[in-house]
């Protein structure tokens, strides 16, 4: 019994780090229409500039992660200005191939300037250390994972669903033209939109550094992951990211502790049957 | 008659060009990609050398041509080497971090007439595969061996052991299995983890379920390392008394300070540490980290590749600037030297190299950087896992 709740704390605290690095993506995939797989990259930005902000400059933690988040907007704009502008509504070949292209020069700009060792985001006292929850440990950071892809996941689902730029934002992504035409201005609309999914992905980055440490490769060794969250989720859906998540935490953590040699089998198994019976994801969106 | 003047014009020809001429050292390894890391160590090794003995051999130059192969690529690497033989020319093929790559060289060289000189491709078979091979890195089998007998003095007498499910991986846990059940304890159960494993967590709680005393770890150097070190620590493993044994490659210096606090007290057996106590060490760590740029990124890789060029050198002097690979071979079997990582010497009949493999612990030093500091030594080890392989 108790080995059965340890590893649902650990499907849990897995499945939350998992929603918050790949939320930010949901959203450029599924309210944008972007195939974004430069996601990666900028959580990694992220999780360089807080490395940078906290370890090197000694900055308090806080103060670095908001550090993190609104510095990686700020490389992130020019590069939605001049880039990404181009590829809205191209089809998704194009996409790829322009995103993975941004990836391979981040990859490569953050060897030259950071070095190729393994860079981490010193944790203040308090996230430090661990919890006893009587019948084990669990580290405190993992609690404040949970608690960061709790706050996400309510405040997206409300600037969404019931904020005036959430119905703006639905109207462009739907049909852009006949917003326009409706006086809404899609290109703010995207714009903030774009900054709001990066500056998720950084803060993701930083939050998830524990457990996916940074380093120049970041980018492209947990694309996958979160690709498979994306599509198993439905893409553009808060709540669906959120079940795909935690599903996918359980499923892998359970198979890693009773048959680690299976490797990710399961986890595969499990998308592969998902996706078979909902091929756009748990909550997806029909196209419209 | 025809034969031997025409010989003997050859031997003009070419002892012509060979005086002061320049030889080619091919040198194979990652210098891109996921593990430049590693690549950069070599360069870094070689450098030293040749900044601390020069440049030439005799009145022979001597040139070091790089090729790069980012990860395990053995078709590539073969390309490469052939490439480096036919069209370069080179005399003598260097390097080669990962073991497949080393693999697929071994056919060509007696083809090819050249020596290859393995920097650190760890898996023992290597050596058998051609008699033209020389290593002067270590193999896993080399490694762990020692810490099997550590965990028994110390009074551990069950252990489980988790590993990473890929080759070295598997040699390690053969080696400790062999080691610790030969000095009496017992492995109680052997867990090999996908490579790709981000969260160690479930790892943990089997580690924790198994009941072992202590458990024996081998991963990559690198990213992954991190998470099984921090699980290890934050599951309250380490706090609940159960003692972490691996091979040096889960410390190396290079990932040391991204591993910190939750590394401080790891045991490890290995055969090079940065902060080895020596004059010749201290030589070594400084022209090479001139080399590197960052002395903070200076790893393991380094000295082999150090050393790969001091039996090169001796090959060179050996044969007096001519290529003949056998000789050269020959040349250097029961060659021995004072490494930056102790007294070596290249064993005549498996051509690897003997060494002291120490037993560190991880430390924290009094200007706050973390080190693997050397507490205890096993001298002249050679490599078991070529006994195992019979």
């Amino acid at each position: 019994m108790q080995t059965v709740l340890s590893i649902a704390i650990d499907a849990l605290a897995y499945g939350m780090v998992l929603f918050v690095i790949s939320i930010g993506l949901s959203v450029t995939m599924g309210l944008m229409r972007v195939v974004n797989l430069a996601h990666g990259a900028f959580a990694m930005i992220g999780g360089y500039i807080a490395s940078y902000a906290a370890r090197d400059l000694g900055l308090a933690y806080g103060f670095a992660v908001l550090l993190a988040i609104f510095g990686t907007i700020i490389i992130a704009v020019p590069i939605e200005r001049l880039l990404y502008r181009r590829i809205y509504g191209a089809p998704e070949l194009t996409q790829v191939l322009m995103t993975i292209g941004i990836t391979f020069c981040i990859i490569g700009i953050a060897n030259y300037v950071f070095g190729p060792t393994l860079k981490t985001v010193p944790l203040p006292g308090e996230l430090q250390g661990s919890v006893d929850l009587g019948f084990r440990a669990i580290a405190t950071h993992r609690i404040f994972a949970i608690l960061c892809g709790l706050v996400v996941a309510a405040g997206l689902w409300y600037a969404i669903e019931k904020t005036a730029f959430g119905v703006k934002l639905r109207a462009s992504v739907d049909n852009a033209a006949m917003a326009a035409a409706l006086g809404v201005r899609t290109e703010i609309v995207y714009a903030v939109s774009f900054a709001v999914a990066v500056g998720l992905a950084a803060f993701g980055g930083v939050v998830g550094a524990e457990l996916l440490p940074v380093e120049p490769y970041y980018a492209l060794r947990y694309m996958v992951t979160f690709l498979v969250v994306v599509s198993v989720g439905g893409a553009g859906s808060i709540p669906g990211a959120l079940v795909a998540c935690l599903l996918l935490g359980a499923i892998d953590t359970t198979g890693r502790y009773l048959m680690p040699e299976f490797g990710e089998f399961f986890f595969y198994l499990a998308v592969i049957a998902i996706i078979c019976v909902f091929p756009r994801g748990l909550a997806g969106r029909a196209k419209g | 008659m025809k034969r031997m003047i025409l010989a003997a014009v050859a031997a003009l020809a070419m002892g012509g060009a060979a005086y002061a001429d320049t030889i080619k050292i091919g040198v194979v390894g990652p210098f891109s990609g996921p593990f430049a890391l590693q690549g950069k160590n070599f360069k870094a090794g070689i450098d030293a050398y040749m900044a601390l003995n020069g440049s030439k051999v005799g009145d022979d130059d001597i040139e070091i041509i790089y090729r790069d192969v980012p990860q395990a690529d053995p078709a590539q690497a073969k390309a490469l080497a052939q490439e480096l033989v036919v069209k370069e020319g080179v005399q003598y093929l260097a390097g080669f971090y990962f073991t497949p790559d080393a693999m697929a060289v071994t056919p060509l060289l007696t083809q090819a007439n050249v020596p290859l000189v393995i920097m650190n491709a760890a898996t023992s078979a290597i050596v058998t595969k051609s008699p033209l091979v020389v290593r002067t890195s270590f193999t896993t089998w080399q490694t762990s061996t020692p810490i099997a007998k550590v965990a028994k003095d110390a009074g551990v007498s069950k252990v489980i052991s988790v590993v990473s499910d890929y080759g070295p991986g598997v040699d390690a846990e053969n080696a400790f299995k062999a080691g610790f059940e030969a000095a009496g304890g017992q492995v109680v159960e052997a867990i090999r983890m996908p490579l790709a494993t981000n969260d160690f967590s479930p790892i943990m709680q089997r580690i924790k379920d198994s009941g072992a005393e202590g458990v024996f770890a081998f991963l990559p150097s690198g990213p992954t390392t991190l998470g099984f070190v921090k699980a290890f620590k934050e599951n309250g493993l380490k706090d609940g008394g159960i003692k972490f044994f691996a091979p040096g490659d889960l410390t190396q210096e290079s990932d040391l300070p991204a591993l910190g606090e939750a590394a401080l007290g790891i045991q490890t057996t290995f055969h090079y540490a940065v902060s080895h106590d020596s004059p010749e060490n201290k030589a070594f760590v400084e022209a090479a980290g001139k080399a590197i740029g960052n002395p903070a990124e200076l790893s393991f890789p380094s000295v082999g590749a150090y050393d790969g060029m001091h039996v090169i050198y001796k090959m060179i002097e050996a044969t007096g600037g001519e290529q003949d690979a056998a000789k050269a071979v020959e040349a250097v079997k029961g060659l021995s030297w004072t490494s930056p990582r102790g007294p070596v010497s290249i064993d005549a009949e498996s051509r690897h190299i003997t060494q002291n493999i120490y037993l560190r612990e991880v430390a924290k030093a009094d200007d706050g950087t973390y080190y693997n500091k050397e507490i205890q030594t096993f001298e002249k080890q050679g490599d078991p896992g070529l006994a195992a392989l019979k």
